[in-house]
């Protein structure tokens, strides 16, 4: 008996894998999800080096987390309130990776904006992935309104809020958990904390050592997770969601991951990121860590991770050429939509 | 329908919308207890769990409106006193303006966030403000500013009904100040009309709120001496009706622009400048601005504000000055 049949065989409930507790399908998700994440966002870079693509700005090291949570919802009925670095995340939503290459390109017809803001800023109401701006922390008070109106009319559904470790000194940020907490709104705070605010490190920006800590202010349940874990982050998260979904409140999960890339395009981080640090982290970039894991323990024959990769790269290649031949918007298309017609 | 106080205008208004459709819903400070001007009294019993208050916290008021009004519901949001509503400055200007405009029309926000605006009610520095140029100037945003009962009732059962998000402009001295019947149908006034409420040939007024009152107060006393004046009521700031504006500068030739804010940047200077660009050829005298002076808005002590606050009699010296131009 190979080693991926043993896994298999020694799954506890029907179709899941041994210590997992997932399906082979969904494992099979989590590392297609973070991958197409990973060389979309390489292949936007090499755009943004060739001068096609003005701005690039990325979730590398973060896959993990945002697969991990974002398989935890339930695409359709809950609503995504991401933030700019959640590519992954928006791709579990149903975002297409031809969308994916209009957005950074800022097409005529990217679903997210329409080229008027700048690429990952993310929107689809039809997929209920909520419109952000660059001000960072805003959307999770949108989020609890989102939930708040949900609860007014009726609707069970949750509302993941994600944000950077950033994010969370600002005042948005308790206003939310503090709202939240008070009315038991169904809201999942997601932060990613991937050590860096651009340059500072968290010890700049918070005096207490876990994001998760402030929620105890709040009365609020939180945990820390290793977010370089897709498993470990989903198997977090989704006890989380499926109690908030019961009414049992919002939740604040804060998974550590890392940062592998500058803050974006435009930024060196050679400044001051010392290139030791971030050789250590590489090691345990989170979708090498996940490919070696299954396949050491035999969840998947390497014939079936090469498959996965092999479409990967056909649809980045897809969306790549097909993006690049999509119109751009008219400049007078400028002055349209400042107002929704009654 | 009996006559109504601008204050009651508003809580008929908010009982009516929450009444009509069940979308619609009330947050802010002090709400269920009816709010500190009382505009929410007895609306909290009447429709439970549709009145809510929040915390002490304008931004989240805002942004909680947003993330309702995005998910379909229509908020109407109450932020006490208009001079704390900057704390939510970012949601309405960096967020909610914007809502439609960066997604093509794929997501709007039918809410509005009332507020107790002016002066003239010995408040002091922050419970006395203008805060109506920071917000007209940002597009995307509609911002309302009634002067009657009647409009009150109208334009606030509007925005409740619009699209998008409506910043409603409530002068706290006029609360209890004016009564007028209110016909109770949605009426025939609109977001993005202005109104000629007086006719008169040798000078147009320009005002909205308190100031609207005191410039029909000063066009009595002028008439008395032979001065005929144009009033017109902008009731809308954002998007402005530039037609009636500038219609009415063409038929007298002289304007007066009269506001409680203070005189640089005020909104006072994007009328001046519209009627500069577009009348000018109509134009008999300087255009005239007559606003609070340049100082941090509005010193406490009666003589201070009273100095500070124009009124019908200032309104009237300047009147004529321009007249007998």
């Amino acid at each position: 008996m190979t080693k991926a049949r043993r896994a298999r065989a020694s799954s506890g409930t029907a179709g899941h894998v041994g210590d997992y507790h997932l399906s082979i399908a969904q494992l099979e998700q989590m590392y297609y999800y973070m991958l197409l994440a990973r060389r979309l966002s390489e292949r936007m870079l090499i755009l943004n080096r060739q001068g096609r693509a003005p701005f690039v700005i990325a979730g590398a090291g973060q896959e993990a987390a945002q697969v991990g949570a974002a398989m935890a919802l339930e695409p359709g009925v809950d609503f995504l309130a991401p933030y700019y670095r959640d590519l992954a995340m928006n791709l579990v939503f149903g975002m297409t990776p031809r969308e994916a290459m209009l957005n950074v390109l800022a097409k005529r017809d990217d679903p997210n904006s329409y080229g008027r803001q700048m690429p990952a800023h993310w929107s689809s109401p039809k997929r209920r992935i909520v419109t952000q701006s660059s001000v960072v922390a805003t959307q999770l008070v949108h989020a609890v309104g989102i939930a708040l109106g949900a609860r007014l009319s009726g609707e069970r559904l949750v509302v993941m809020a994600c944000c950077g470790e950033g994010a969370t000194s600002r005042g948005d940020f308790h206003e939310a958990l503090n709202f939240a907490a008070i009315h038991k709104l169904p809201v999942i705070f997601f932060v990613e904390n991937n050590g860096y605010a651009i340059s500072e490190r968290t010890e700049k920006e918070m005096p207490v050592p876990n994001v998760a800590d402030r929620a105890r202010a709040y009365n609020m349940q939180a945990a820390v997770v290793d977010g370089m874990d897709c498993v470990a982050v989903y198997q977090t998260v989704k006890p989380a969601v499926d109690q908030a979904r019961r009414g049992a409140g919002p939740f604040l999960v804060e998974a550590k991951c890392y940062r592998l890339w500058a803050h974006s395009s435009e930024d060196d981080d050679s400044r001051y990121r010392p290139r030791k640090e971030l050789e250590e982290w590489a090691k345990k970039d989170p979708i090498v860590v996940f490919r070696d894991r299954v396949h050491a323990d035999g969840v998947f024959p390497l014939a079936d991770l090469e498959a996965i990769e092999r479409r990967v790269e056909e649809e980045v290649r897809d969306a790549v050429e097909w993006a690049l031949a999509q119109p751009d918007p008219e400049p007078e298309e400028a002055l349209t939509h400042v107002y929704k017609e009654a | 329908m009996p006559e109504l106080t601008v204050i009651e205008a508003v809580r008929q208004a908010l009982d009516d919308a929450l009444a009509a459709d069940q979308r619609v819903f009330v947050l802010g400070e002090d709400v269920e207890a009816g709010g500190v001007f009382r505009a929410t009294e007895g609306l909290a019993a009447k429709y439970p769990g549709r009145v809510i208050d929040t915390p002490l916290a304008e931004s989240s008021i805002i942004g909680i409106a947003i993330g309702a009004a995005h998910y379909g519901m229509r908020p109407v949001a109450e932020i006490q006193f208009a001079d704390f509503i900057h704390a939510g400055f970012d949601q309405l200007c960096s967020e909610a303006s914007r809502w439609c405009y960066r997604t093509k029309g794929d997501a709007w926000l039918p809410m509005v966030v009332r507020t107790p605006w002016g002066g003239g009610v010995h408040g002091g520095q922050h419970h006395s403000q203008s805060i109506e140029a920071y917000y007209a100037h940002m597009p995307g945003l509609k911002v309302v500013a009634p002067s009657f009962p009647a409009d009150y009732y109208t334009l606030l059962r509007a925005a409740i009904d619009d699209p998008n998000p409506v910043l409603f402009l409530e002068h706290k001295r006029t609360y209890r100040l004016i009564r007028q019947e209110v016909t109770g149908s949605n009426g025939e006034q609109r977001i993005g009309r202005s109104r000629i409420v007086r006719d008169g040939a040798d000078l147009t007024m320009y005002a909205y709120g308190l100031m609207l009152h005191e410039c029909l107060a000063a066009a009595d006393e002028l008439a008395g001496e032979g001065i005929e004046a144009t009033v017109v009521d902008l009731l809308t700031l954002a998007p402005l009706d530039r037609e009636t504006v500038l219609e009415a500068a063409r038929r007298t030739g002289k304007v007066l622009i009269v506001h409680e804010d203070t005189l640089t940047g005020g909104f006072g200077a994007e009328l001046a400048a519209l009627i500069a660009e577009h009348a000018f050829e109509y134009l008999d005298a300087p255009i005239r601005r007559l606003c609070g002076p340049d100082i941090p808005p509005i010193p406490y002590h009666p003589n201070l504000e009273a100095f500070y606050m124009p009124d019908r009699t200032k309104i009237a010296a300047a009147a004529r000055e321009l007249a007998r131009y």
